[in-house]
């Protein structure tokens, strides 16, 4: 790849992106490049020195704030026009209340997730809470004279703190997972607001 | 290593880069290749950080008839070398600290 096809995929890619940043962004790879071939390199070696554009465009996409890419997306263009305005607030009932319920759909999902990682530690704690129960009744049965049943309450007290510690295992695992996926979801979302559209 | 302590470290290492004589982002690339391997949005990232936090300058100079940036240090970028510095004597003396109870235990 020369330099004139990675900038110009970068700058496809990264379509969207606010056109200041973007054009800051262009010129500080172009540059980098440029110095490359200066101190020998050909455009190809530069080019591959600086990386794949999938990794450069994932770095940048991670640093960007989401907000940032919002209003550049719902920034208009051109000044509205007057029927345009009127139109917009005629309108309102309508895409306000769409507006309100898709970002608490969004909101919720996001809920969701962490409600999953709570629910698994709280299951994590039961198990334990009832294996510590387990073993106090057993050994209020062995007191009343019953040993059969303090044994039983013993067994079933140990596996149940044997299920809270693999739990416990798999609520970190859990949580990891959540943690990573809430990311890459930001991350999606994100490019959705990015990329190819100004090609034409 | 820590985020937070590798964010740091590295803004440091871009000051330090710059601090004797302006340099361009490929040149300070360059020059800590031999310390560090530094992606250059990486660099582009830190650059833009000193600069919000005013520890550097930038300007645009022609040079074979193209635009290229120069970073400048500032007084406060400066400064915050010393204090790395300064910080960096309690890092090493509480790092004594923590070596030697491990050597106390063995």
């Amino acid at each position: 790849m020369n330099k004139e096809e990675f900038i110009t995929e970068l700058r496809q890619r990264l379509a969207g992106l606010p056109q200041e940043d973007l054009d800051e962004r262009i010129s500080f790879y172009e540059e980098m490049i440029s110095d490359r071939t200066e101190d020998g390199m050909s455009e190809e070696e530069a080019v591959a020195q600086i990386g794949s554009v999938d990794s450069v465009v994932e770095q940048i996409m991670s640093e960007i704030p989401l907000a940032k890419l919002v209003k550049e997306k719902v920034k208009p263009k051109r000044r509205m026009k007057t029927w345009e305005i009127v139109l917009l607030a005629c309108g309102s009932p309508v895409w306000v209340p769409l507006l309100i319920a898709f970002s608490a759909v969004a909101f919720a999902l996001y809920i969701v997730l962490w409600a999953l990682v709570i629910c698994v530690y709280a299951i994590d704690i039961c198990f334990a809470v009832c294996s510590i129960g387990g073993i106090v009744s057993s050994v209020m049965f062995f007191m009343d004279g019953n040993p059969a049943a303090a044994l039983y309450f013993i067994g079933a007290s140990l596996i149940l703190a044997g299920l809270a510690i693999l739990m416990f295992y798999a609520s970190v695992a859990v949580t990891k997972g959540v943690i990573k996926l809430t990311g890459k979801i930001l991350l999606k979302i994100k490019s959705m607001f990015v990329g190819r559209r100004q090609e034409k | 290593m820590d985020i937070q302590l590798k964010r740091g470290l590295l803004d440091v290492c871009v000051l330090a880069a710059i601090r004797n004589e302006d340099s361009y982002g490929y040149k300070i690339i360059k020059d800590m290749k031999p310390y560090l391997e530094l992606s250059e949005s990486t660099l582009y990232t830190i650059l833009k950080r000193l600069e919000a936090g005013k520890l550097l300058t930038v300007r645009s100079v022609e040079h074979e008839g193209r635009l290229r940036k120069y970073y400048h240090i500032t007084e406060a970028g400066k400064s915050r070398i010393e204090e790395f510095k300064q910080d960096w004597q309690e890092i090493v003396s509480v790092y004594n600290f923590i070596t030697r109870e491990d050597n106390g235990n063995e």
